[in-house]
C-alpha cells in the first residue's frame, strides 16, 4: 500500500531517490574532503576507508528499508493509533516495520552500493574464496545487526515514548562510526561497539580479516566469521527486548 | 501592546513550543554527544596526519567539532526551524490568517524563530559542548571580551541562518510543496556551514568560494572568533552584510509572493 501511494507521484518519487541519494552521499563527500589533504586515515588508505564505507552503508540500508519506520512508533503511541495496530490479525512488529514504508531509502542502498562497486577491484587484497564470500555475509549480517538495533530502539520508546532521537544516535551514529577506521577510536570506546554493542562485526572486524589488517583490539583470528552468530544473538535479544515492551504496554487512554 | 512587545511575545512563545519537549531534547542532547565524540575521533586522526590543517591546531579542531554539535539544533543547520512551519502553513493555505494579522510577516517568523533558537542553544546546546569540554582538550578563551565578541557573531549567525530558511520557505508559495526545497537546505546546510568539516580545510578553489557563501557567517565565523583566528569586525562585517542581503531579498520574494498569493483550500 505504502509502495503503491508513492507510486503515484513517480516524478516526486524520483525526485526523493536522488535527493536522498546526495543527502547520504554527503558522508562519502566528506571523507573524499579529507583525502584531499592527507594520504591515509589512521593509517589506511582511501580505498579501504571505501570498502569499510561501502559495507557499512549497504548495510544500513538494507536495515533502514525494512525497519526504518520505527521511528513513527512513538508518534503513534502519543496519538493512540498504536492500539489500532494490537487489534489486527498481523504480527505488531511486521505492521510497525511496514508503516510508510518508504521506497526512496533505495537511494541510500544504491549509494552504498556505488562506492562498495569502486572500492572492491581498488583495494589492494588477494581475493581468496573465504575472503569473497565474506563479502555479502558482512553484508547480510550487517543488516540483521542494524534491524535488531532498530527494533531494539523501538522497544526502548515503549518506556522513552518521546525519545526517537536517541535511536539515532545508535543507527545513524552507528553507520557513521563504522565508515571510519577502528584504528581512529580509542580503545574504551572500541571495546563499547564491540562487546556492548556489537557494531565492530558489521564491518570493521571481518574487513580487517580480507585487507589482512590487525584486528580491532586484538580479537581472535576466528571472530570474523563470527558476525552470522553475532547477528543472531542480537536478533534473539532485540526481540525479547520488543516483546518485554509490548507486554508492559499501557495505551494512553482516555 | 507596543509592537516590541508583540514580537518578544512571538519570540517567548517559540522558546515555550520547543521546551514542551522534554524527552526529545535529551533526546538530542544524548545525539549530539555521541556524533560529537564519533567526529572528534576522525578529526583528531585526520589532523594527527596532517597538522595545522587549515589553520587548526588539534585543540582548535576539537573546540570547532563541539561548537557545531551545539549550533546544530540552534543555527537549525540542517533545516528543521521556524521555515517548516512556514512551509506547512502556505500549503495548507493557513498562510492566509498570517497575512491579515497586524504584523509584520518576516519579522513575525524572525522573532518566534530567535525563541526557538535560543531555546535549543541552552536546553541542546550548552551540554554537549560542556561534555566537551569536560573530557577533551579544547581551545577555549580566558578573556570576557572574546566571548563577547562571540556572542554577537551568534546573533548574527541566527540572522543569517533565518534568512536562508525564510527565502527557501517562501519558494513554497510557488512550489506548493516543501520536500524537495526542505532536502535542498539540509544537503546545502549541512555541506556548506562546515559541519563535514571546517570551511578552512577545503582544498583550493572549493575551499574559496564556500568560505565566501552565506553559509559561512553560521558555524565558520562564530568558531573563528571564539578561537581568536579571525577580527571580529571582519567577522561581522562578512555576516552582517549576507543577513542585510538575504533578509531584503527574502522582504522583496515576501512582496512579489503577496500580491500574487492563491490560498489552497477555497
Amino acid at each position: 500500500m505504502w509502495i503503491r501511494s508513492t507510486m503515484a507521484y513517480r516524478a516526486s518519487f524520483v525526485v526523493t531517490v536522488f535527493g536522498n541519494l546526495l543527502v547520504t552521499g554527503l558522508d562519502f563527500v566528506a571523507i573524499l574532503l579529507m583525502f584531499s589533504q592527507v594520504e591515509s586515515l589512521g593509517g589506511w588508505s582511501l580505498p579501504e576507508v571505501a570498502f569499510l564505507y561501502g559495507l557499512s552503508a549497504t548495510a544500513f540500508g538494507i536495515a533502514d528499508l525494512t525497519f526504518g519506520s520505527m521511528d513513527v512508533l512513538g508518534g503513534r503511541m502519543r496519538d493512540g493509533s498504536f492500539d489500532t495496530l494490537l487489534v489486527r490479525p498481523v504480527p505488531v512488529l511486521a505492521q510497525v516495520a511496514a508503516d510508510h514504508f518508504a521506497l526512496r531509502r533505495l537511494g541510500r542502498i544504491t549509494q552504498g552500493v556505488l562506492v562498495l562497486g569502486w572500492a572492491l577491484p581498488a583495494v589492494d587484497v588477494d581475493w581468496t574464496a573465504a575472503k569473497v564470500l565474506l563479502v555479502p555475509v558482512m553484508l547480510v549480517c550487517g543488516g540483521v545487526i542494524f534491524c535488531a538495533v532498530f527494533v531494539a530502539g523501538a522497544a526502548f520508546q515503549f518506556l522513552a515514548q518521546d525519545a526517537a532521537e536517541v535511536q539515532n544516535a545508535f543507527t545513524y551514529g552507528g553507520t557513521t562510526l563504522l565508515q571510519y577506521p577502528p584504528t581512529v577510536f580509542g580503545k574504551d570506546f572500541l571495546r563499547g561497539v564491540t562487546f556492548v554493542l556489537p557494531l565492530a562485526f558489521v564491518n570493521w572486524v571481518p574487513a580487517s580479516y580480507v585487507l589482512e589488517r590487525p584486528y580491532p583490539l586484538g580479537l581472535p583470528p576466528w571472530a570474523a566469521f563470527a558476525s552470522p552468530l553475532v547477528a543472531a544473538v542480537c536478533c534473539a535479544l532485540a526481540g525479547l527486548a520488543w516483546r518485554a515492551g509490548l507486554r508492559s504496554y499501557r495505551s494512553t487512554g482516555s | 501592546m507596543g509592537s516590541g512587545r508583540l514580537y518578544l511575545a512571538v519570540a517567548a512563545g517559540g522558546f515555550r513550543r520547543y521546551a514542551t519537549y522534554r524527552a526529545a531534547t535529551a533526546a538530542g542532547v544524548f545525539t549530539n554527544t555521541v556524533f560529537g565524540v564519533i567526529l572528534v575521533y576522525t578529526y583528531l586522526a585526520l589532523w594527527d596526519e596532517k597538522p595545522h590543517l587549515g589553520g587548526y591546531d588539534q585543540t582548535q579542531a576539537v573546540t570547532y567539532v563541539w561548537l557545531g554539535q551545539c549550533l546544530y539544533a540552534t543555527l537549525a543547520i540542517q533545516g528543521g526551524g521556524a521555515e517548516k512551519d512556514l512551509m506547512q502553513r502556505i500549503r495548507t493555505g493557513e498562510i492566509a490568517v498570517d497575512l491579515y494579522r497586524p504584523a509584520d510577516l518576516q519579522l513575525w517568523w524572525l522573532a518566534g524563530d530567535v525563541g526557538r533558537a535560543l531555546f535549543q542553544m541552552l536546553g541542546r546546546g550548552v551540554i554537549p559542548f560542556a561534555f566537551g569540554a569536560l573530557f577533551f582538550p579544547m581551545a577555549l578563551p580566558t578573556d570576557v571580551t572574546r566571548w563577547a565578541a562571540f556572542t554577537v557573531t551568534l546573533l548574527l549567525a541566527t540572522l543569517v541562518s533565518f534568512a536562508i530558511r525564510y527565502l527557501a520557505a517562501l519558494s513554497v508559495f510557488w512550489l506548493m510543496d516543501g520536500m524537495g526545497v526542505n532536502q535542498a537546505l539540509m544537503i546545502t546546510g549541512i555541506f556548506f556551514s562546515g559541519m563535514v568539516l571546517p570551511l578552512n580545510a577545503f582544498p583550493g578553489v572549493l575551499g574559496e568560494i564556500v568560505r565566501v557563501l552565506p553559509w559561512a557567517a553560521q558555524l565558520q565565523m562564530p568558531a573563528d572568533v571564539l578561537m581568536g583566528e579571525t577580527d571580529p569586525l571582519r567577522a561581522y562585517a562578512f555576516q552582517a552584510a549576507w543577513a542585510v542581503v538575504l533578509l531584503a531579498a527574502g522582504r522583496l520574494v515576501q512582496s512579489a509572493a503577496t500580491r500574487r498569493v492563491v490560498v489552497q483550500g477555497g
